[in-house]
């Protein structure tokens, strides 16, 4: 599917055993907190625009076992796998979401809008397209310090034909910066499908436009997205440039929490069910012998009690105090 | 008392040495925008000549013509760890960056609790009077100062603009800094070391009793006219120098309104929903009672700014419009 020459078959870069438990292992992560978190919408414990994320697991997991603590990540709001991925501790991630003081962001973001510098998540934005722009310049600064951190800049299909991309991918190519453009196409854009609002087939094709690779993959393959991700990451890391990855792949409950799906059809979702990557990938790694049905039931179940002691630390803890409302709107009004 | 050593210098020069010197104390200080490097002339008028060829490509940087993008990398780049000095070319082209602008580079701070400041500069030159018609001469700045997150600068002379740019790019947090067109050219005895000067300080440069007069950037010249010419009629002026308007100096501008009884707030920008309006109200509200007359708002007719000459100076408060009001609030 690529529309330029990136290592495949026995070439491409292959996770060893343990990166392969550590993908499934943040998959599952993404997967259990994707569905505790619309639990507890349905349940009326809290309220707050959610973006599922269920069915696109595999792109930040298999992309982040690439990266280091340094590296950086910006992504949208339909990003908290992208967060999680990258190591956004699950405690102050809930509490952010539940819009309390212990969160990310002391509350004040919210789920659209977390950060968490010392994971190096450092930008979610509500902006269709945003991320991409900042994303250049967390590279920029890291091109010129010479520290061979690289930046992913997340976004969807939709947002592959607002300005900001066209701009970003020039200017990324042009100085070389070491950014990774993840397209995790999901095809919808809200309600639009993909080929009513994308003039390519291939979102990958517009790299050629910039001067840069680009590579459409299967982007519920763990394997082909680590062997991507890991050519892309390693050019951008020796000073070769960015490159434009597109990630195919499938979201399952729509655009946003309560969604109805009307714009799709039955079949195709359930095909896509069907396809979930998560047990799929499961399966696979014990039939290949990587892992045994007990290491992985074992995982789950910490991850499982994991997030529940975050959902019960944020929904214990206090709010912002009334002070944080015109705090930080300006240094000064930090915390001294 | 030893006497300041000054020389002549215009506004281009000064933010020019402001820039350069923040850049040689700082390698933290980075430039970029359309056209800034040298190879590229160093700025349409020349505001950052020499730079690049002093502190190399790599600090002061030519961008293609892709504002979302240049913002876009200031802000990532000062997330990063640096001081980004970001020249958009002139204010009407901020409109393009507007996303960049206000709902990240002011936000991120407040969103993120206080961990990604955005320690920005962003440079743009405007102003009616030069021809320039509809999409090149807006002064916007009202739009900034009514956003949370920004500091709004607008220097009306070289020592103000080097003093204050010295301080925006020192700055935590992102400032808008507003060069006047018409001001760029005319030069100054300027001392050769300027001290930062306080964002959000204004000045008092002429002391009165009759009627203050609060201005900034280029219209506060024609201010200091206006006083010279009432001054002429036994009128006595006390005039303020705004220089930040976010945020602005409302001590200084109550101690005088409330010393003198009489205000008027004179801007380029169209006059409503305009700066004036916020100090206006701000004076009401802490001196209702204290005040001789109503106070005077100067600013453009509601309109766009036109090319015709006539119509174009008719468009910019003059020093007449600013006599004719001060002397109003005395009738
Ligand atoms: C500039 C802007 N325009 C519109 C919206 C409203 N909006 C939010 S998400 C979205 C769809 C984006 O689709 P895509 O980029 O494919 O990402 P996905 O949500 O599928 O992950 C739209 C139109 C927005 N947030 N920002």
């Amino acid at each position: 599917m690529a529309t330029t020459s990136f290592a495949t078959g026995a070439n491409a870069a292959q996770p060893d055993a343990a990166t392969q438990i550590e993908i499934y292992r943040r998959m599952n992560l993404i997967m259990q907190n994707d569905e505790a978190s619309r639990k507890i919408i349905r349940s009326g414990r809290l309220m707050m625009p959610y973006y599922s994320q269920r069915g696109q697991e595999v792109i930040p997991s298999a992309i982040s076992v690439n990266l280091n603590d340094d590296d950086k990540i910006c992504t949208i709001y339909r990003g908290i796998h992208d967060m999680l991925a990258k190591g956004v501790p699950l405690r102050a991630l809930w509490a952010e979401i539940a819009g309390k003081v212990t969160g990310t962001c002391k509350g004040k973001g919210g789920p659209m809008h977390i950060t968490h510098p010392a994971s190096g998540a450092i930008l979610t934005t509500g902006i269709v397209g945003s991320s991409m722009p900042i994303a250049n310049g967390l590279a920029w600064a890291a091109k010129l310090d010479k520290t061979r951190q690289v930046t992913i800049a997340n976004f969807g299909d939709g947002a592959s034909n607002i300005g900001a991309f066209h701009e970003s991918l020039n200017l990324a190519s042009l100085w070389k910066l070491p950014v990774i453009f993840v397209c995790q196409n999901n095809r919808f854009a809200e309600h639009t499908r993909y080929e009513n609002g994308t003039s390519v087939d291939q979102i990958s094709k517009r790299a050629a436009g910039y001067g840069m690779p680009g590579i459409t993959v299967d982007g519920n393959d763990p394997y082909e997205m680590y062997a991507v991700a890991n050519e892309a990451i390693n050019r951008a890391r020796d000073g070769e440039g960015p490159t434009l990855i597109e990630a195919m792949t499938f979201r399952f409950f729509g655009h946003v929490f309560g969604d109805d799906d009307f714009y799709m059809t039955k079949e195709e979702k359930s095909a896509a069910m069907a396809a979930d990557p998560v047990p799929l990938y499961r399966a696979k790694l014990i039939a290949n012998g990587v892992a045994t049905e007990e290491t992985l039931a074992a995982l789950e179940t910490d991850i499982a009690a994991q997030i529940a002691d975050a959902i019960e630390f944020a929904l214990a803890s206090a709010p912002p105090p009334l002070e944080e409302l015109t705090r930080d709107v300006y240094a000064e009004q930090g915390v001294a | 008392m030893s006497a300041i050593e000054t020389k002549k210098i215009t506004i281009i020069q000064a933010i020019n040495e402001a820039i350069s010197e923040a850049m040689a104390a700082d390698p933290k200080v980075i430039v970029l925008g359309e056209d800034v490097a040298d190879r590229e002339g160093g700025g349409v008028v020349g505001v950052t000549r020499g730079l690049s060829t002093k502190y190399g490509d790599e600090r002061v940087r030519s961008t293609p013509i892709t504002e979302q993008a240049i913002m876009g990398a200031a802000i990532g780049a000062a997330i990063g760890g640096y001081k980004v000095v970001a020249e958009i070319m002139l204010m009407n082209f901020t409109t393009v960056a507007m996303d960049m602008i206000v709902n990240h580079a002011a936000k991120l701070r407040f969103m993120s609790g206080g961990q990604t400041g955005v320690p920005i500069v962003i440079r743009m030159m405007t102003g009616a009077g030069i021809s320039s018609g509809g999409q090149h001469s807006d002064f916007l700045e009202a739009w900034f100062a009514h956003t949370p997150g920004l500091k709004v600068v607008l220097p009306s002379n070289p020592e103000d603009a080097k003093g204050l740019m010295l301080s925006a790019i020192a700055d935590p947090d992102p400032v808008i800094f507003v060069e006047c067109t018409r001001a760029y050219f005319t030069p100054y005895e300027t001392p050769v070391n300027v001290a930062p000067i306080p964002l959000g300080k204004a000045k008092v440069t002429q002391q009165g009793t009759d009627v203050t007069i609060i201005s900034y950037s280029e219209i506060f010249l024609r201010a200091t006219a206006a006083a010279a010419e009432l001054a002429k009629d036994g009128i006595s002026v006390e005039l303020i120098d705004l220089r930040t308007i976010s945020p602005w100096d409302r001590e200084t501008v109550i101690a005088s309104v409330k010393k003198t009884g009489r205000a008027v707030i004179a801007h380029e920008a169209v006059k409503q929903f305009g700066v004036g309006a916020e100090i206006a109200a701000t004076l009401q509200d802490e001196l209702f009672g204290q005040l001789k007359a109503p106070i005077k708002r100067l600013g453009a007719p509601f309109t766009s700014v036109p090319f015709s000459g006539v119509l174009e100076q008719a468009f910019i408060v003059s020093v007449a419009d600013i006599v004719a009001a001060a002397k109003s609030t005395l009738a």
